[in-house]
């Protein structure tokens, strides 16, 4: 075991970034034309830092698996942004927002890291404004404000519930241009499978076309991963179909650490699962959390005759209905953070609440909401003696203007109309705040490899607060990466273009065809998506939210057992040289059956809950916080880096000290 | 409940393609119609058969991936959805449904359900964004306000997700919905007026460099549009691209 080196620079908290961008080497402008910079994954990360370094002279190749970088799954983002502008005059700065991630964070985050988001976080919302990104706005022009979980002030910045699609555009945008301009070589339908290594720096990439099947090396001075995070393990998740480890499994393998794998967040609001042939899981923005409120029936004589069908939840009156947010975090209600909100629902569904068939959901309900607002409107409006129907129609009015989409979503998959009747919900993963280990300037422990976004592992500790990913996605691509890589490109001026007539490009290639050959002639009698949802099953049952030492142990042996079963007997059809959509998944699969026991690992070492990980064994027996998570910072207080060594089981752990200098280290309370 | 399939099924760019008959069995009507596939592609594995290739991804209806063509509507009988959307309950038991990819010239088929819509992507190269770099220093957001009406009708054009129903709709195979959604989303914020007038020219010129038809207000591609972009795009993209014609030198 050895400690890690962040490179955090010197001097105040406030001050890092800046004199640290003073310091830094750059690259002059016609230098930079001599220079290859490969981009892997098109979101909000991995766009955004395309469309800068070729803004900025690098000839950038970027590659999505996607027919168009366009439908990253950062397009699925609904909520909104955050940003510390305080437009609202309520209180926020750049502190308020950094130390709200901290704690947010469940203090297992790094704290430079941290406040340099939130002091980077305001130039965003300047840059996608100026990108034509259109922003919800008020009745004077400008731009309006809504809350998340975990805060007490109104810092997220939103388009309806399609937020992530917006900003998603405008990196397209933004990448567009430098695509005209030549600047950037888009690789759409391309899969990387491979890091080159050439004499310890990262220097090119082994990648499949998906449509004709055909291995290709491609080189570059630095290689930046923004491939998003591994929800996928779990099979079922909010993440897209194609969503995937692979890039960040490759680099790992070739040395690139692996941090925190198991701080993973289950998103609380996601519709429930209805069968067996489910093939993803759906999210209802936490934003709904502003004017839903969340309740399970009192009395376990409602929850049966609502799961019989004799009773509608309608028919409950305020008295008869447990607000259990509200009840138990006064404080913060509805708006507590995700992995408190999950806990807490499956804390009722546990104890036999749940409203649904199978017991796994708790209902979010408008009607409150559309009341309010409904007499705020009659007010407005001068209609002194609004009827009941008046207000309904003008409240729902309303909240069909700021959730709209959402709701139109509710009704197509669930057929129930949630303006008339509350939507059921349950918590499912959603996020992966564990990634690749970065150091401050975003650089993995492969010199030259990058790991940006959803990635890597460093701004969100162990729970994620809503609309930070996409806060994150930005500030790595638009304002961080781009300065940092720099430094490290300054000593490649004079290295001219990589060849990949090497050695090292022969053993990669040769490697990831053995790989994609052995598959197809694997001949075995199961299906892919058959060992992924084995996989997803233990990773739910005993790696999900609540976990302990016995069900780790058991999920790591499992977790073996189906891989090696996996490689034995799994079935893919067609050929390597063509478009074949199994062998993508078999590949993918593959990569999630060793991570899944890392991560389960990982989870086994940490023996105190923290953020979205919860040991049952970690827990406050007493006082105000009674059943609370319990963290440790005495034992604890430090990110795990884990180094590839073949096996998961054998995975070594590198430990990074976190030092809170600037905030406080305390017990969190939403109370 | 029981249905039967009849899926288009093409080898590649230059196989002739035709349609292939799959009854399915046992199918819940809570089903998503992309699950449905899934289903059958599962039992097509494990019978050695090549399984059917079709474009999916976020299946949440905001990526734009999939674009199949059901029962001669593209994204199938419900509106204001994706094919990830459809839900099994639109059909009923004994159905036969006909699937087909997103057909156009400028939509070459790739493998079965899967088509090639990168000039959808030269487009938006031509002209489809703001020329402003990353600087880290442009003017502070709320220095401009916009007229929250105007925003409100970028917003709704910008809510594109760029799958291709519109094309596969019209019956002259018009790109105009897609690119006035895009034309328009610019055309009505201060951020995009500066270069309004070259953008409609240059994005216009693409679209028809691309082979796609011209638009004869039938209005189908609203109807069927996942989104509802609205055809007044359409109709601001012609003022625009009047308005540049006058501009021109």
């Amino acid at each position: 075991m050895s400690t890690l080196d962040a490179k955090i620079p010197e001097g105040p908290i406030d001050k890092k970034w800046t004199n640290h961008k003073n310091k830094i080497n750059l690259v002059n402008p016609a230098n930079k034309r001599l220079i290859d910079v490969i981009v892997v994954g098109t979101g909000l990360a991995g766009g955004s830092a395309a469309a800068t370094l070729a803004e900025l002279g690098y000839n950038v190749k970027a590659f999505a698996y996607q027919d168009s970088p366009r439908r990253a799954h950062s397009i699925a983002a609904q909520g909104g942004i955050n940003a510390a502008k305080n437009y609202q005059g309520d209180g926020d700065s750049t502190y308020r927002l950094f130390y709200d991630t901290v704690k947010g964070g469940d203090y297992r985050s790094r704290e430079a890291n941290v406040y340099r988001l939130a002091e980077v976080s305001a130039n965003i919302i300047d840059q996608c404004v100026a990108q034509g990104v259109p922003f919800a706005r008020d009745y004077g022009g400008l731009l309006d404000n809504r809350s998340f979980g975990g805060v007490l002030v109104s810092r997220t910045f939103y388009a309806k519930g399609q937020t992530g699609q917006q900003l998603l555009l405008g990196a397209y945008s933004a990448m567009n241009r430098q695509i005209a301009r030549g600047k950037i070589k888009m690789y759409n339908r391309h899969e990387m499978l491979d890091v080159v290594v050439v004499d310890g720096k990262a220097r090119g990439i082994i990648a499949r076309n998906l449509v004709t099947g055909e291995i290709e090396r491609h080189s570059a001075h630095a290689v930046v991963i923004a491939s998003g995070g591994y929800g996928n393990v779990y099979f079922l998740s909010t993440n897209a179909m194609g969503s995937n480890a692979s890039a960040a499994w490759k680099i790992h393998k070739k040395g690139a650490y692996f941090a925190n794998p198991c701080y993973t967040q289950i998103h609380p609001t996601c519709i429930p699962r209805s069968g067996d042939y489910q093939s993803k899981l759906t999210l209802m923005s936490e934003s709904l959390r502003n004017d839903g409120r969340i309740w399970v029936p009192k009395n376990m004589d409602d929850v049966l005759a609502i799961r019989e069908g004799r009773k509608k939840p309608t028919d409950l009156s305020e008295e008869e209905r447990d607000y259990y947010l509200e009840r138990r975090y006064p404080a913060f209600g509805n708006l507590v953070p995700r992995d408190v909100a999950s806990r807490a629902a499956k804390e009722r569904c546990d104890a036999g609440y749940g409203v649904n068939e199978t017991g796994e959901a708790v209902y979010l309900d408008f009607k409150s909401a559309i009341e309010r607002y409904g007499k705020e409107q009659a007010q407005i409006h001068g209609i002194s003696n609004p009827s009941k129907e008046q207000i309904l129609e003008m409240g729902e009015k309303v909240v069909e203007n700021k959730y709209g989409n959402l709701f139109q979503m509710y009704e197509k998959i669930v057929d129930e109309n949630p303006y008339k009747t509350p939507m059921k919900i349950y918590p499912a993963t959603h996020y992966t705040m564990g990634g690749i280990w970065v150091d401050y300037n975003l650089m993995t422990t492969i010199p030259g490899c990058y790991a940006i976004g959803e990635a890597n592992f460093s701004d969100h500790g162990a729970n994620r607060l809503g609309a930070s990913a996409l806060m994150q996605g930005l500030a790595d691509g638009y304002f961080v990466l781009p300065y940092t890589i720099g430094d490290y490109l300054s000593h490649d001026i004079r290295t001219g273009a990589i060849p990949t007539n090497t050695p090292e490009f022969d053993e990669a290639e040769k490697a990831v065809k053995d790989r994609i050959n052995f598959f197809i002639n694997n001949n075995g009698t199961k299906t892919v998506d058959h060992f992924h949802k084995r996989l997803g099953k233990v990773m739910w049952d005993k790696v999900g939210m609540a976990r302990n030492a016995q069900g780790l142990n058991e999920a790591m042996a499992e977790i073996k057992a189906i891989r090696e079963e996996f490689w034995k007997d799994v079935k893919v059809p067609g050929k390597a040289d063509e478009l074949n959509p199994e062998l993508e998944k078999a590949g993918r699969v593959a990569d999630f059956l060793e991570l899944g026991e890392l991560f389960a690992r990982d989870a086994l070492q940490r023996e105190e809950s923290c953020g979205g990980h919860f040991r049952e064994e970690s827990v406050e027996l007493d006082g105000e916080q009674k059943g609370e998570a319990k963290r440790n910072d005495t034992d604890f207080a430090f990110v795990a880096a884990w180094e590839y060594k073949g096996e998961p089981a054998d995975a070594v752990l590198h430990k990074e000290n976190l030092e809170f200098k600037d905030i406080e280290l305390k017990q969190r309370s939403y109370k | 409940m029981n249905l039967t399939l009849q899926i288009w099924r093409q080898n590649g760019p230059n196989d002739a393609g035709r349609m292939v008959e799959y009854k399915v069995s046992d199918i819940s009507e809570h089903m998503s119609f992309l699950e449905m596939m899934d289903v059958l592609n599962e039992e097509l594995v494990a019978k050695g058969d090549d399984p059917v290739a079709f474009d999916h991804d976020c299946r949440e209806g905001i990526c734009g991936m999939c674009s199949m063509f059901i029962n001669g509507e593209a994204h199938g009988p419900d509106r204001g959805v994706t094919t990830c959307q459809l839900h099994m309950r639109m059909f009923n038991d004994g159905d036969t449904i006909y699937i087909e990819p997103f057909r156009a010239k400028a939509f070459p088929v790739i493998k079965d359900l899967i088509v090639d819509r990168s000039s959808f992507d030269r487009i938006q190269h031509a002209g489809g964004y703001v020329s402003v770099n990353t600087s880290g220093n442009t003017q502070d957001a709320n220095s401009l306000p916009v007229p929250k009406a105007d925003a409100d009708k970028a917003f709704d054009a910008a809510t594109c997700i760029g799958c291709g129903a519109c094309v596969a709709t019209c019956k002259n195979s018009s790109a105009m919905l897609f690119v006035g959604a895009k034309v328009s989303q610019y055309a009505l914020l201060p951020q995009g007026k500066v270069e309004a007038v070259e953008r409609v020219k240059n994005m216009v010129h693409q679209m028809d460099l691309e082979g796609f038809g011209n638009c004869t207000n039938t209005g189908a591609c609203e109807i069927e549009c996942p989104k509802g972009i609205s055809l007044s795009n359409i109709a601001r993209m012609n003022r625009e691209f009047f308005v540049s014609a006058l501009a021109g030198e």
